[in-house]
């Protein structure tokens, strides 16, 4: 009987519920899709940023972080790679020796950064091959660069010419090497594209005279939301030996901008869910305004009130409950046809994007985590705004009810 | 000796008390026995709907107590208090309160549901008052498709269901038209000699006071004059 009154209840003003049941499914669909959004955007941002070079999580000699230069280089342990390689969650391992050395041609000298790595792994986490716009990809065992492109036109060579590097190797030794310009890449930072020069690992390692020795170790990951835990766990794997940073650490710049944004979802779902809660808490006011005086007759012939409180809070659950669902029902396939078909800009924009190393890219996240907390979150709400009738029940007097 | 049903004692109900004392009720003393077919009449604000409320439980005197079956509902408080209602007291109001979004046989079981009867005692019975109210063909029609004297038929019922102590009428025929207030009566007083149920009126209105057996008139918060029992006549019972 108790179901019975409050389904028959809901629609004794079909009406008010409906609007209130869309309210709340609207509210529900637009907290969904604003978090899918901004997690999606925050994800491809890290996927950007984080698979431009840098890597989830990177691996150094500890203090190698502070002070970026080759003597803070360790030698690579025959257990380290395998130990990383146990590690489920970790799908790329690259590592790399780095130093800033100069290149020349003829007369023209410049600056750059040398990265000596392993090209068949560092094509699995940054996808440098897709970057090639002259030449060919280097390989293993070759003692041969890849230029990038601002870098070639400040040195005015091409592929297939030859560069010399040289500078300061391990422990101070002169390092000099001729190199043959195998390919030359584009890379969307300008930063980056006037400075990088990429050799295979084993060629760096020999040209600055620091044989099995690496400055970073960059690891892949197969969630980026796992990233905080596998560094933990890489840490209290390797010892204490080494500094283990996971990329907020390592471009805490890119990690406030996202609490920063984080933040700002939170104020703007919160302006919603209020809205949306005086709407239910107005629909919850009339309700229980306009049957005062049924409140009072049935409390008089002997219904308790616990029950009739019962009633009421069923009522507003189920109008929540209701929006909720459709609120759902709506946000799922949006949600998952944004995430297969984001939303990518073009034009200005996209070039705008693409000069920072972000793609134009807009896609949604589908996360069950966030259809669960959002749903929770308005369901709480509701239970919240129903407490009134029953604030207003526990406390009402039939006869004064009843006095018309 | 007829068995009491309702005891009330030196009631009164004082409003503004701080200030100057307005008696609302003024010292009532009240026996009601059973079976009683009780006319409660008066000015308007003499009191006739707090005494009513009082012995009905939904008012507390302020001074004063009142004793239903030996129990003085006076003391009894909240959830207990509520029950005691639910199992002795049957009420019919001025304005019907039927709940609209039930229908006419869910009224009447309501109350027993509340009561946790069994479904097959409470099907039983609901449609045995159905057919005492003359309304069978009525059971799934909700309160807004039926006549108000209809609706005050279901509401009889329903104060019916759960077989109480006695019932308290507030102005029952306040807004039905002499028709259906006269069929309402009759059937009440069917009620009343059939099974003897006992029935407590609040009411201005003539054709009710002019079938019951025991009229009592309020003035000022006081009884006034209170005609003994008589026994039912012919004419009592006869729709005129």
């Amino acid at each position: 009987m108790i179901l019975k009154l409050i389904w028959r209840n809901l629609w004794r003003n079909s009406r008010r519920t409906l609007i209130t049941v869309a309210s709340i499914a609207f509210a529900v669909l637009f907290a969904i899709l604003m978090k899918s959004f901004q997690n999606g955007v925050f994800k491809n941002l890290i996927k950007n940023v984080v698979g431009y070079y840098s890597g989830y999580v990177q691996i150094h000699q500890k203090g190698y972080w502070d002070e970026q230069v080759l003597d803070n280089s360790f030698v690579v342990e025959s257990s380290l790679i395998p130990q990383l390689q146990q590690n489920a969650n970790i799908k790329v391992i690259v590592p790399r020796l780095e130093t800033f050395v100069l290149a020349s041609k003829g007369n023209t000298s410049k600056g750059c950064l040398l990265v000596g790595t392993d090209p068949v792994n560092e094509n699995k986490l940054t996808h440098l091959k897709d970057k090639l716009i002259k030449g060919s990809y280097f390989e293993n065992n070759e003692e041969a660069v890849l230029l990038a492109e601002g870098m070639a036109k400040r040195l005015e060579v091409s592929v297939n010419d030859t560069i010399v590097l040289f500078g300061q190797g391990f422990h101070g030794v002169m390092a000099a090497g001729k190199y043959k310009i195998k390919g030359i890449i584009h890379l969307a930072a300008p930063a980056m594209n006037d400075s990088f020069v990429y050799l295979p690992l084993g060629a760096t390692q020999y040209f600055l005279g620091a044989e099995n020795r690496l400055t970073s170790i960059s690891l892949g990951i197969d969630d980026s939301k796992n990233t905080n835990a596998i560094a933990k766990k890489v840490k209290s794997r390797i010892g204490q030996k080494y500094e283990v940073m996971p990329w907020q650490e390592l471009m805490p710049e890119i990690s406030n901008h996202i609490k920063a944004d984080s933040f700002s979802f939170y104020v703007f779902s919160g302006i919603l869910y209020i809205i949306i809660g005086f709407g239910l808490f107005g629909t919850v006011l009339m309700m229980t305004a306009e049957r005062k005086y049924e409140f009072g007759m049935l409390i008089a012939i002997g219904m308790k009130k616990s029950k009739l409180e019962l009633v009421l809070l069923g009522e507003t659950l189920f109008i929540t409950l209701f929006g909720v669902i459709l609120g759902i029902v709506l946000s799922l396939p949006l949600v998952i046809y944004l995430k297969e078909n984001p939303i990518r800009f073009g034009g200005q924009m996209a070039k705008a994007y693409e000069q920072f190393g972000f793609e134009a890219l807009f896609p949604t996240d589908f996360d069950p985590n966030i259809f669960i907390t959002q749903s929770l979150i308005v369901l709480a709400m509701a239970v919240l705004i129903g407490l009134y009738p029953l604030w207003h029940v526990s406390g009402l007097d039939p006869v004064k009810t009843m006095k018309k | 000796m007829r068995e009491t049903v309702i005891d009330a004692h030196n009631l009164s109900k004082i409003y503004d008390e701080k200030t100057i004392p307005v008696y609302a009720l003024n010292k009532v003393h009240l026996h009601i026995s059973r079976g009683e077919f009780t006319a409660i009449k008066g000015p308007s604000g003499s009191g006739k709907t707090t005494l009513l409320n009082m012995i009905g439980g939904l008012d507390i005197p302020s001074e004063g107590f009142v004793e239903i079956n030996g129990t003085n509902i006076t003391n009894l408080k909240g959830n207990e208090l509520i029950d005691f209602r639910l199992n002795n007291i049957g009420f019919v109001f001025q304005s019907y309160n039927l709940i609209p979004v039930l229908t006419a046989k869910e009224n009447i079981e309501f109350i027993m549901l509340l009561q946790k009867r069994p479904k097959k005692e409470t099907d039983q019975r609901v449609l045995e008052l159905l057919k005492q109210i003359g309304l069978e063909d009525k059971v799934n029609k909700r309160p807004r498709e039926l006549s108000g004297g209809q609706q005050q038929r279901v509401a009889v019922a329903r104060a019916l269901a759960p077989k109480p102590q006695f019932i308290l009428a507030d102005e029952p025929t306040a807004n039905l038209d002499s028709v259906s207030a006269e069929k309402l009566l009759d059937m009440m007083l069917k009620l009343n000699q059939e099974e003897n149920m006992t029935f407590v009126f609040s009411t201005h209105d003539e054709r009710v006071i002019n079938r019951a057996r025991r009229v009592i008139t309020l003035e000022d918060g006081k009884i006034v004059s209170d005609t003994a029992p008589t026994p039912v006549t012919q004419e009592q019972t006869e729709t005129k």
